[in-house]
């Protein structure tokens, strides 16, 4: 009897757990569907009333109630693709570094100090970035474009310092221990004698890392790079600090801009109009999206990479 | 075990009502982060002298206060700009403005070598701010600072990106003195400038500024004075070019109380008198007509100390006293707050 009652409980206690283990794990999808569902009802003004045209409107005027997203969502694009094009290839040379070339004496510090670059704050980055970053593109680096490139429209324009190159640059700090710590661990998870065999086979060490590296590695390392990317999409703090908070489409990457996260920053505390409030959130939903698709196509190729076949 | 249980009970009962006994009275407000500074020292000021109440205040901006204001999840507001009739016919009960005190908005630049201080008239500044002014020599500001060598340095016009009180202070001046200002951008927390860097906050606007040759910026006062950056002196509407000081703020307050309505909604921007110092405005206190019970009476202590006896704190935080005469009618009106 008694035994049979304990088993019994034991049962239950089993399945209670599983059940409750099963509704916490289903609460954290539930949670991103309500997320979307809430700002999606809250952005319903703006959606009736500019339908579409909110995505191609370049007019952010909150004193005559016309708003259109376009400028931030440009702007966004603009300095995250920025941001990776300059974080991509260091990051990548750190991961092949760290884990071809450097003695692991050196390997061990280099990664921890790399992976530190993550811990420091966003606000911190944006100081540094105003009291050095630009400076130092304003008095050195936009005078050199301008004087060799400045025909170019990608150079045109006075050097303010702030602006969306200096937004780039800071992403482009920021997001290089996401590509590098990422890129490492997929490399790390190449067999050992992929590399053997290329070398046996008369490779060198150049073309070793050519073969059994990087070409393996390649789906691991754009899903490296979309999560860099991600983050920098979404990044706000220091971005608000240094890209000049102007939601205009200017083709030099010397004028300022404005991204969908600087100007939910910038404009939500003080927004009290009800279409400001909800062209505000729809940004946020527009970013919510962006960000959701680009983190979803970055586990997609993680996953092929370091599953060694395709999810299919 | 057993006899622990009654003695237990006793004990925290005895910790509880002692709590309650001690537990101060609590009443929440937010908004506007302009008055913060000074709210924060009436606050801990206030409960020296009552301390059974509490006044506990979130600077989340002036928006972000007139909206939970109307939710009614907070006892009272603070705004920079006075609550507009939609957003009125939109509470549940009737509201009042209550001013606190006042601050200027002033007009601060980067030019290296000039040591002068640099006048301007409204429809210079109004030209510099829609991008019609490019150069610092141009030569409508050249006439007016004829005893300054100004270069053909560029002009970088640096404004708020974050939707500020500041920046409805400062649009509303440019909207009453410029017709084309008016027509295409208007008075807002957050307008879409014509030209310009955008700083955030009023320490983002002086870093910019501080940092970019050529830089022209609006800040509050008390941010140029802290941060010894130079302000110009402004021509009002008497003509005078005039400083911002406590005395030409109190000044423009003063210079439109014969049209001050009775809700105190108001702007004192282009104010007359000849020493009114043309850009400032009044911070708000948002309270219900009718807010019943302790809370309300207490309240009501709060605002007419804050009104008389708190205003000799404002001048060391850089905020403008209210002027006298309006003291009186601001009392008037607490009076009228139902607390039954």
């Amino acid at each position: 009897m008694i035994r049979s009652k304990s088993h019994k409980d034991i049962h239950f206690a089993d399945r209670f757990f599983a059940g409750t283990l099963q509704a916490i794990a289903w609460g954290v999808p539930l949670l991103l569907v309500f997320i979307a569902i809430f700002l999606t009802w809250k952005s319903l003004p703006t959606i009736r009333l500019f339908g579409f045209s909110f995505l191609t409107s370049q007019t952010w005027d909150p004193v005559q109630d016309q708003f259109g997203a376009l400028p931030v969502v440009y702007g966004t694009l603009v300095s995250s693709f920025l941001a990776v094009l300059l974080a991509a290839p260091i990051s990548i040379g750190v991961a092949l570094f760290l884990t071809e070339l450097a003695p692991s004496w050196l390997a061990r510090p280099v990664g921890f100090l790399v992976e530190m670059l993550a811990a420091i704050p966003s606000v911190v980055y944006g100081l540094w970035g105003i009291f050095v970053l630009a400076p130092l593109l304003r008095t050195t680096v936009q005078p050199a474009l301008a004087k060799s490139l400045g025909h170019f429209p990608l150079f045109e324009g006075p050097p303010l310092g702030v602006g969306m190159m200096a937004a780039g640059v800071i992403l482009a700090i920021m997001i290089i221990p996401t590509i590098a710590t990422l890129s490492r661990e997929v490399f790390l998870a190449i067999p050992a004698i992929q590399r053997e065999n290329a070398l046996a086979l008369g490779a060198t060490r150049w073309e070793m890392m050519q073969i059994a590296v990087l070409k393996t590695a390649r789906s691991g390392i754009l899903g490296a790079i979309i999560l860099g990317l991600g983050r920098a999409l979404g990044e706000t703090m220091a971005v608000t600090m240094l890209i000049g908070n102007r939601a205009e489409i200017s083709a030099s990457l010397l004028a300022p801009g404005q991204t969908m996260s600087s100007l939910l920053a910038n404009e939500y505390a003080e927004a009290s109009g009800e279409l400001h409030l909800s062209a505000l959130l729809e940004v946020g939903l527009l970013l919510f999206l962006v960000t959701f698709i680009i983190n979803a196509l970055a586990r997609l190729f993680v996953w092929r990479s370091t599953l060694g076949k395709s999810p299919r | 075990m057993k006899f622990t249980q009654p003695l237990m009970t006793l004990l925290i009962g005895l910790t509880l009502s002692a709590a309650a006994l001690a537990e101060p009275l609590l009443i929440t407000g937010a908004g506007a982060t302009f008055p913060y500074p000074l709210y924060s020292k009436w606050f801990s000021e206030y409960q020296k002298i009552e301390p059974n109440v509490q006044l506990n205040y979130q600077s989340i901006g002036s928006g972000g206060g007139i909206r939970q204001f109307g939710e009614r999840t907070i006892d009272f507001g603070a705004t920079d700009v006075p609550m507009t009739d939609g957003q009125l016919a939109k509470t549940d009960a009737p509201v009042l403005h209550i001013p606190t005190v006042m601050g200027a908005v002033v007009l601060t630049y980067n030019l290296p070598g000039v040591t002068e201080t640099v006048r301007f008239s409204p429809e210079v500044i109004a030209d510099i701010f829609l991008g019609k002014i490019k150069k610092w020599n141009d030569p409508a500001i050249q006439t007016i600072n004829p005893g300054i060598a100004l270069s053909d340095i560029a002009i970088a016009v640096v404004r708020r990106s974050d939707g500020s009180g500041t920046t409805g202070i400062f649009t509303d001046y440019l909207s009453k003195i410029s017709p084309a200002w008016k027509e295409k951008v208007g008075q807002g927390a957050s307008v879409n400038w014509p030209v310009g860097l955008g700083g955030k906050g009023n320490e983002g606007v002086t870093g910019l500024v501080k940092q970019t040759p050529g830089a022209i910026g609006y800040v509050e006062l008390i941010y140029a004075a802290n941060n010894n950056l130079p302000y110009a002196l402004i021509k009002n509407k008497a003509g005078k070019f005039v400083s911002p000081t406590m005395k030409t703020v109190s000044s423009a307050a003063a210079g439109s109380l014969k049209s001050m309505p009775g809700d105190f909604r108001v702007s004192i921007t282009n104010a007359d008198g000849k020493e009114s110092y043309p850009i400032s405005g009044f911070t708000y206190l948002l309270v219900y007509q009718k807010t019943p019970g302790e809370k309300g009476k207490k309240l009501v202590n709060f605002l007419n100390w804050a009104i008389t006896d708190g205003q000799k704190f404002a001048e060391a935080l850089s905020y403008a006293p209210l002027p006298k005469e309006l003291v009186g009618k601001i009392r008037n009106k607490v009076k009228t707050i139902d607390t039954q």
